[in-house]
């Protein structure tokens, strides 16, 4: 080998590492990104759930960041956000299951180029379109139809079960795509109907992807932030859950509501609440991937 | 049709009611903003200066394409090295490949707010951004990565081996391989995810509020504080005064969003056909 190529040689393989060099660092950037989350949310939220007390900050049922001295309680928030994602899960779920059983196993071949876009489109509408909307239409009906004077848990499930209807149709679809055909053929050949091998054999099959897609579908619920701040009227006062008509602030509500004026000892509670929020959420985000591990989707 | 069992009747039509009920959903929506939105859409509304009688959108519009393309520029290159590491580079199953994967689908799930609340410590506060374009566009190109890794994993995949092999077989390097070959062959998919991301940025509002800022006024450099289309509704919506001004620019946030979807869909449509 002359001196010549050997040196080309250097050169290219040079080139090779310092471009592998690059793509490693790049794939190191969401791993970093996700410890500095961690640890700027931790680090400023902990220290506040300590001074407060982590007991009577979960359990405090008063949320008074003006007085003097002040109450940090989110024990209301918390029912806040659980009953807005139950009432999401009453909505959107039955109606997003059946919609996935009809596109991926009743669905019309035309109807199906219309509806896979629609459902995307239900997708990308951005939430302060849905909160607006909800603002315009929902509130005033459920104020003039159902009581109470609109801004409501019960609306804030309506709307919110509207949203989540993507995420639970575009994932139990896949599932429910995913399940063999041999499943369905040996019911039909059993002499089931399309009906009885679909709901009762195929569905089954599908459980844990659609198990998969519910669990999503309540993450989505309790991280969404701007359309439930626009429309369950955000009172920081504990609420009973008989009481739908009346209004409730979740856990995304109190920071998005208070953090643009919040300081000092205020400010750091509502870190606190940030990292209360983003426990829940990953305890729901490992739920469903060890779920989403199970049905191999 | 054929004869159907009481209960196969009732499961049957139940299925037609829920897509029903989906279908009717978007089309109120989508149709409720688009018809009392429209007629509001004037030429005032785009006039380059906002004003108390005037809630003009444009500052929020060009505070919108600012973010969106400084948060690509960070996160494009970023997520489409990082997928090529992990299609191309990484050997099956390491715990790196693995570290990664868990971190992405981290997140991919947490909430916007999350995002802002962090955007707004670590950004704003840590590194003294304050509400600015840097602040903004860091926080949101942190949200979309995951997206775009995705997209462009998925498309890099979608790659032949064939094409892979033919290149080292006529003496090509891996990065030659990549750069010339399999990236190539892959934008379209890339492309999808990249208007899909977009998307993503135009809806955004919590993150941005907290790190942008709402502000209603064109940024003039990185360490301005603006606003994006998104946070000019939330405020407008706040504000209640001006219900026209909210319709049309609901109605125009709404058509960015359609459009967006329809490209990236038809590009996602020319993919699969070839």
């Amino acid at each position: 080998m002359g001196r010549r190529t050997l040196v080309a040689w250097k050169k290219v393989c040079n080139r090779e590492f310092v471009a592998k060099v690059i793509f490693i660092v790049s794939a190191s950037a969401a791993v970093l990104a996700v410890g500095l989350i961690c640890v700027f949310l931790l680090v400023q939220g902990l220290p506040a759930m300590w001074d407060i007390g982590i007991v009577s900050f979960l359990t405090g049922t008063d949320w008074r960041p003006t007085w003097t001295p002040p109450l940090f309680g989110i024990l209301p928030m918390i029912l806040g956000s659980l009953y807005v994602t139950v009432g999401a899960v009453f909505f959107g779920v039955p109606v997003g299951i059946f919609a996935a059983v009809f596109m991926a196993r009743f669905c019309p071949p035309y109807l199906y180029k219309v509806l896979k876009p629609a459902v995307n489109l239900l997708a990308g509408i951005p939430s302060v379109v849905y909160g607006y909307f909800g603002m315009v239409v929902l509130v005033p009906f459920v104020r003039g139809h159902i009581g109470g004077n609109g801004n409501s848990i019960l609306t804030a499930s309506i709307l919110l079960g509207m949203m989540i209807l993507p995420t639970i149709i575009t994932i139990s679809e896949s599932a429910i795509r995913a399940v063999p055909e041999e499943i369905y053929e040996g019911a039909v050949a059993l002499g089931a109907s399309h009906e009885r091998a679909v709901f009762f054999t195929v569905l089954p099959a599908a459980k844990s992807g659609v198990f998969a897609a519910v669990i999503l579908g309540i993450g989505r619920a309790v991280g969404e932030t701007m359309a439930v701040r626009m429309v369950a009227g955000n009172q920081a006062v504990l609420r009973m859950p008989h009481e739908i008509l009346s209004g409730t602030r979740t856990l995304t509500a109190n920071v998005v509501i208070e953090l643009g004026y919040a300081a000092d000892e205020h400010r750091q509670a509502l870190i606190a609440t940030g990292v209360v929020l983003f426990v829940f959420i990953m305890g729901i985000n490992i739920a469903f991937s060890m779920l989403k591990k199970k049905d191999g989707l | 049709m054929k004869r159907r069992k009481p209960r196969d009747l009732v499961l049957f039509l139940l299925t037609w009611v829920c897509v029903g009920v989906t279908a009717l959903v978007l089309l109120t929506v989508v149709g409720y903003i688009l018809f009392n939105g429209v007629p509001y859409i004037r030429p005032s509304l785009f006039a380059w200066e906002y004003t108390a009688q005037n809630k003009s959108l444009m500052p929020a519009l060009v505070g919108t394409l600012m973010i969106v393309g400084l948060a690509l520029a960070l996160a494009v290159p970023l997520g489409v090295f990082s997928a090529i590491y992990l299609v191309e580079y990484a050997r099956r199953g390491s715990r790196f490949v693995k570290v990664v994967r868990l971190t992405t689908e981290t997140l991919a799930g947490i909430p916007s707010i999350v995002y802002g609340l962090f955007g707004f410590i670590f950004f704003g506060v840590f590194l003294g951004w304050g509400l600015s374009l840097m602040s903004g566009s860091f926080t949101v190109s942190i949200m979309i990565l995951p997206l775009i890794m995705r997209t462009t994993e998925e498309s890099l995949k979608s790659v032949p081996d064939t094409y892979r092999e033919g290149s080292f077989g006529l003496g090509a390097g891996r990065l030659r391989t990549v750069a010339r070959i399999v990236l190539p062959a892959a934008i379209p998919g890339i492309l999808a995810g990249i208007i899909l991301a977009t998307g993503r940025i135009v809806g955004e509002t919590a993150a941005i509020i907290f790190t942008l800022g709402n502000v209603a006024r064109m940024p003039n450099h990185l360490f301005d504080t603006g606003r994006t289309l998104s946070a000019h509704m939330y405020a407008l919506a706040n504000e209640g005064t001006h219900a026209g001004e909210a319709h049309a620019t609901a109605a125009v946030l709404l058509l960015v969003v359609i459009i967006l979807n329809a490209v990236s869909s038809k590009i996602a449509r020319i993919i699969k056909a070839n």
